[in-house]
């Protein structure tokens, strides 16, 4: 298919800062290299500035004096959206209501001047690629939720864009039917190798797309890795937090142990007088409590089915939440212990 | 969003001229009824004579035009809140052609309506003579601006679903009506007061038709004074027309006034 | 089979059924709750027979009771003074629609993508003159291009001598547009501000110019309400009356016609059948475009 020949394009951005005319300040100075092919997304909660930055790469928001956009080295700073030839998904989709959904498709190509017979085939060509080639005389409200999202990719792929960016563009749809297109996007960004960024606040579709990640926070990044990185060595209580739940207990270093109310662990650790210890839910085992060195009550039970959620108290009261195999009987009161594997403990 | 500095710059020269054609005369009429006089401008001096004799050839007009309106608002609101409710309830064709035939009047013009009222009961004299053969007119114009505002509410908050749960608890119909419509309809009712106050206040088109040398209204008045008095007694009767109507369409511009099209010359 | 009495197990198995489950209160409240709504709309169903309905109907009687009979209906055609009248209050009317729409368009373009100190003030200024009735327009216009006008003032201080146009077609026209403007704005600024912005960002993404998002997506957006909002500048145009009244003492458009027929000449049935003519062309005018305005919305979603 002639979409796949359209090369990616590396996007760097030097010293990207955003002040609105109300003077707030939505994005501090930001350095960012994307490499081309590359899927990267853009984490955070709303209001941390991934949509300013999002905006600045397509051209929608000019960066404050000073910054840069480059792709492919070339400084396309002061070039308008239209000119950038980038693709861009909305949250919304903002497909146009008054064209079918070849005509949205073919768009991109109608304003390029290209001839209507060729546009309407390569506008044809996306659409089957998309599998919605059946919907291509459809009035927009007559498409559901998922086929609005397709269609809405499939007008931004038609131009062959030099990078593809998608602006939260699962939000709006049902749980099911996210996972669904989640897979079927990521499929589709690996086959065109085409670049990428993709905004979402979505700690799960950020883990499951991105070949990196941006965790942001303030306006400011708060970590860029891999997303094994940002989940299992996250850079600060911000990036642990927000990127799945993680449990925390406080305590102090003593020795080579972390000494808490639950109980104490060996660690390598220099002594510290005030130390916490971080770890995810399923990092932990459940076992019997006169064989661990950290006790804990159990407050609640939830049963998922294949496995349960256990949250659990230590005796000065912090909790901690754990999953565990469903097969394990427990009732509120039980006293268990747990054990933690050293390689998968953070201690900050 | 970056954009184009001199489209921007048409834009605003655009939306200036058309605001300072709309607010100039208006500023001007104010400024020559208070002005000694208008040929030579502010420097003849500020006086507030010509006001005082509109007042005095002019009161009556004024008086009745107020008394008018409030008339035409209780009839609106007698007919038109329960009538809305009627309507709302059971939205089916049945109720959009009665929607349909009671919003013509709004759709014809009023020129039209005042002669098919004369023609129809002009013969009855004591009729034809008192305020109230007006009062008909503008009830008959302002009563879809009330039945639309009060529908469009009773829309908006489900009315259905709250009138349900009333009656689970065991309230009557007219209990529901007086208890749950009413109150949940009340920023509809106070939108469609407000412009039926304002549309009665300055109704000409049907008036001038419908009036007698003993039943002038404000508006009545005003044309008579455009077209026989001096400039300074028409604009001092117009900023008195002003003063009366500006504060109720600023309200109604607060209400969000975008409900308040469709109204007729 | 599917005659109007129902099979008589079916209507047995029906009672039987309905009866037990059905809270005694919920069956009996719905019906008297009709009832009411019934009672409800007989005043408003009286007023408008009595005031409205059989009104018109004597128009309609009075307009072919002439000595011209039914012909009378076609004298706004057949008749030559008559049919100039129409022409010219059409074209006015198309005139007024198109300037009122064409400022409004780009007045709401501008209030509603941009965001400015003062912009709120500037709003009210515009929508102010919502409700000012035509004959305080005429006023209007009088002060702006009548003999003693500003505008006058300003050509004459400019040497160009003093520009009196408030009594002619063109001071009609400006008076017409100061009528509209404010609702036609209204309708328009509400219909910017609905639309998506991410709408002209996608057009521009895929590398439409500032024109071509115009034509392609801002338009198109606002198109049901720039139908709905030019028929009633139109409709209000044909039918005005009080601006008329105050500038058009020399000036044939149809309201003033239909005016010195009734009075000055006490040609009633030529009056009434002028009038239903032109509450025919101005109801027609906004019927028809709401129901295209309607399916369009419809269309858009």
């Amino acid at each position: 298919m002639s979409n796949n020949h359209t090369p990616g394009a590396a996007i760097t951005l030097v010293g990207c800062a955003k002040t609105f005319a109300d003077g707030t300040r939505a994005l501090e100075p930001l350095d960012l290299a994307i490499a081309p092919g590359e899927t990267l997304v853009l984490l955070g909660p709303s209001g941390c500035g991934k949509t300013t930055t999002l905006r600045i790469i397509a051209g929608l928001e000019s960066p404050d004096a000073g910054g840069k956009v480059l792709f492919d080295g070339a400084d396309v700073t002061r070039l308008p959206i239209e000119k950038r030839n980038v693709g861009m998904v909305f949250q919304s989709y903002a497909l146009f209501p008054n064209m079918s959904v070849v005509e949205n498709v073919a768009y991109g190509l109608r304003v390029r001047g290209v001839a209507k017979a060729e546009r309407l085939a390569r506008a044809g060509e996306v659409l089957e690629m998309m599998r919605i080639d059946a919907l291509a005389d459809r009035r927009i409200d007559q498409l559901s939720g998922g086929q609005r999202q397709r269609v809405a990719l499939a007008r931004a792929l038609a131009v062959r864009p030099r990078v593809i960016l998608l602006d939260e563009p699962l939000t709006a749809l049902d749980a099911a039917l996210r996972e669904h297109l989640r897979a079927e996007i990521d499929g589709l960004l690996r086959r065109l190798a085409i670049t990428a960024i993709y905004v979402t606040h979505d700690q799960a579709e950020a883990l499951a797309l991105g070949d990196r990640i941006v965790v942001m926070r303030h306006g400011a990044i708060a970590q860029i890795g891999t997303p094994r990185e940002i989940y299992f060595r996250p850079a600060d209580d911000f990036v642990a937090g927000f990127v799945g739940v993680t449990n925390r207990l406080e305590g102090a270093v003593r020795g080579g142990r972390f000494e808490t109310a639950a109980g104490a662990l060996a660690v390598e650790a220099a002594d510290r007088a005030a130390a916490t210890l971080a770890f995810r839910p399923e990092t932990a085992q459940l076992c019997v409590a006169a064989g661990s060195g950290l006790r804990f009550r159990v407050d609640q039970v939830h049963f998922q089915g294949a496995r349960q959620r256990v949250l659990l108290s230590a005796a000065d009261g912090s909790r901690i939440v754990l999953e565990a195999a469903a097969e394990v009987v427990l009732s509120a009161g039980d006293e268990v212990g747990i054990a933690l594997d050293p390689s998968r403990i953070a201690l900050v | 969003m970056q954009r184009s500095p001199l489209v921007f710059a048409l834009q605003l020269l655009v939306t200036l001229l058309a605001a300072a054609f709309l607010v100039v005369p208006a500023l001007t009429s104010i400024l020559a009824g208070l002005t000694v006089n208008y040929f030579q401008g502010v420097r003849s001096g500020l006086t507030l004579d010509w006001v005082a004799q509109v007042w005095g050839l002019y009161a009556p007009t004024i008086l009745r035009s107020i008394v008018l309106a409030l008339g035409t608002l209780a009839v609106t609101l007698v007919i038109g809140v329960p009538a809305a409710w009627a309507l709302a309830r059971k939205p089916g064709r049945m109720s959009r052609l009665v929607e349909e035939v009671v919003t013509l009047p709004v759709a014809i013009p009023g020129l039209a309506l005042a002669l098919a009222l004369i023609l129809a009961y002009g013969g009855i004299r004591e009729f034809r003579a008192s305020i109230l053969f007006i009062l008909v007119g503008h009830v008959l114009y302002t009563l879809p601006f009330m039945l639309r505002s009060v529908m469009a509410v009773l829309a908006a908050v489900d009315v259905r679903t709250l009138e349900e749960g009333a009656a689970s608890l065991g309230a009557s119909p007219w209990q529901r009506f007086i208890q749950v419509v009413v109150p949940n309809a009340r920023p509809g009712i106070l939108a469609g007061a407000l412009m039926v106050v304002t549309l009665s206040i300055g109704e000409f088109n049907l008036t001038w038709m419908l009036h007698t040398p003993l039943t002038q209204t404000l508006p009545v008045g005003l044309a008579d004074s455009y077209a026989s008095m001096r400039l300074e007694i028409a604009s001092a009767y117009t900023l008195v027309f002003f003063i009366m109507i500006v504060p109720l369409l600023i309200a109604i511009q607060m209400m969000g006034g975008e409900r308040a099209a469709k109204t007729r010359k | 089979m599917t005659g109007p009495s129902a099979p008589p197990d079916r209507s047995l198995i029906n009672t039987t059924h309905s009866q037990p489950f059905l809270p005694p209160a919920e069956a009996k409240a719905m019906p008297s709750a009709d009832r009411l709504a019934r009672l409800f709309l007989l005043p408003l169903g009286l007023f408008v027979l009595a005031f409205f309905l059989l009104p018109m109907v004597r128009l309609v009687a009075v307009a072919g009771a002439g000595p011209n009979g039914a012909w009378e209906y076609l004298a706004l055609i057949t008749n030559a003074r008559h049919f100039g009248t129409l022409i010219a209050t059409l074209v006015l009317s198309a005139a007024t629609t198109a300037v009122t729409l064409a400022i409004g368009v780009v007045v709401a373009l501008f209030l509603g993508r941009n965001r400015f100190p003062g912009q709120s003030a500037l709003v009210a200024m515009l929508t102010l003159p919502l409700a000012f009735p035509g004959v305080v327009v005429g006023f209007m216009v009088i002060l702006l291009a009548g003999r003693q006008g500003l505008i006058g003032g300003l050509t004459q201080q400019m040497g160009m001598g003093r520009l009196v146009f408030a009594y002619s077609m063109a001071g009609l026209l400006a008076g017409y547009v100061y009528f509209s403007l404010p609702r036609v704005l209204v309708t328009l600024l509400a219909a910017v501000e609905k639309l998506d912005p991410a709408l002209e960002e996608a057009a521009r993404s895929l590398g439409a110019s500032r024109a071509q998002v115009l034509r392609d997506v801002i338009l198109p957006g606002i198109a049901p309400s720039l139908m709905a909002s030019g028929a009633i500048a139109f409709a209000t145009a044909m039918g005005a009356f009080g601006t008329a009244f105050t500038l058009a003492t020399r000036i044939d458009v149809l309201a003033m016609t239909i005016y010195t027929e009734f009075t000055l000449n006490a040609n009633f049935a030529s009056a009434a059948a002028l009038s239903i003519a032109l509450g025919l062309i101005t109801w027609g005018v906004l019927a028809a475009t709401r129901n295209l305005s309607g399916d369009r919305v419809a269309a858009a979603g």
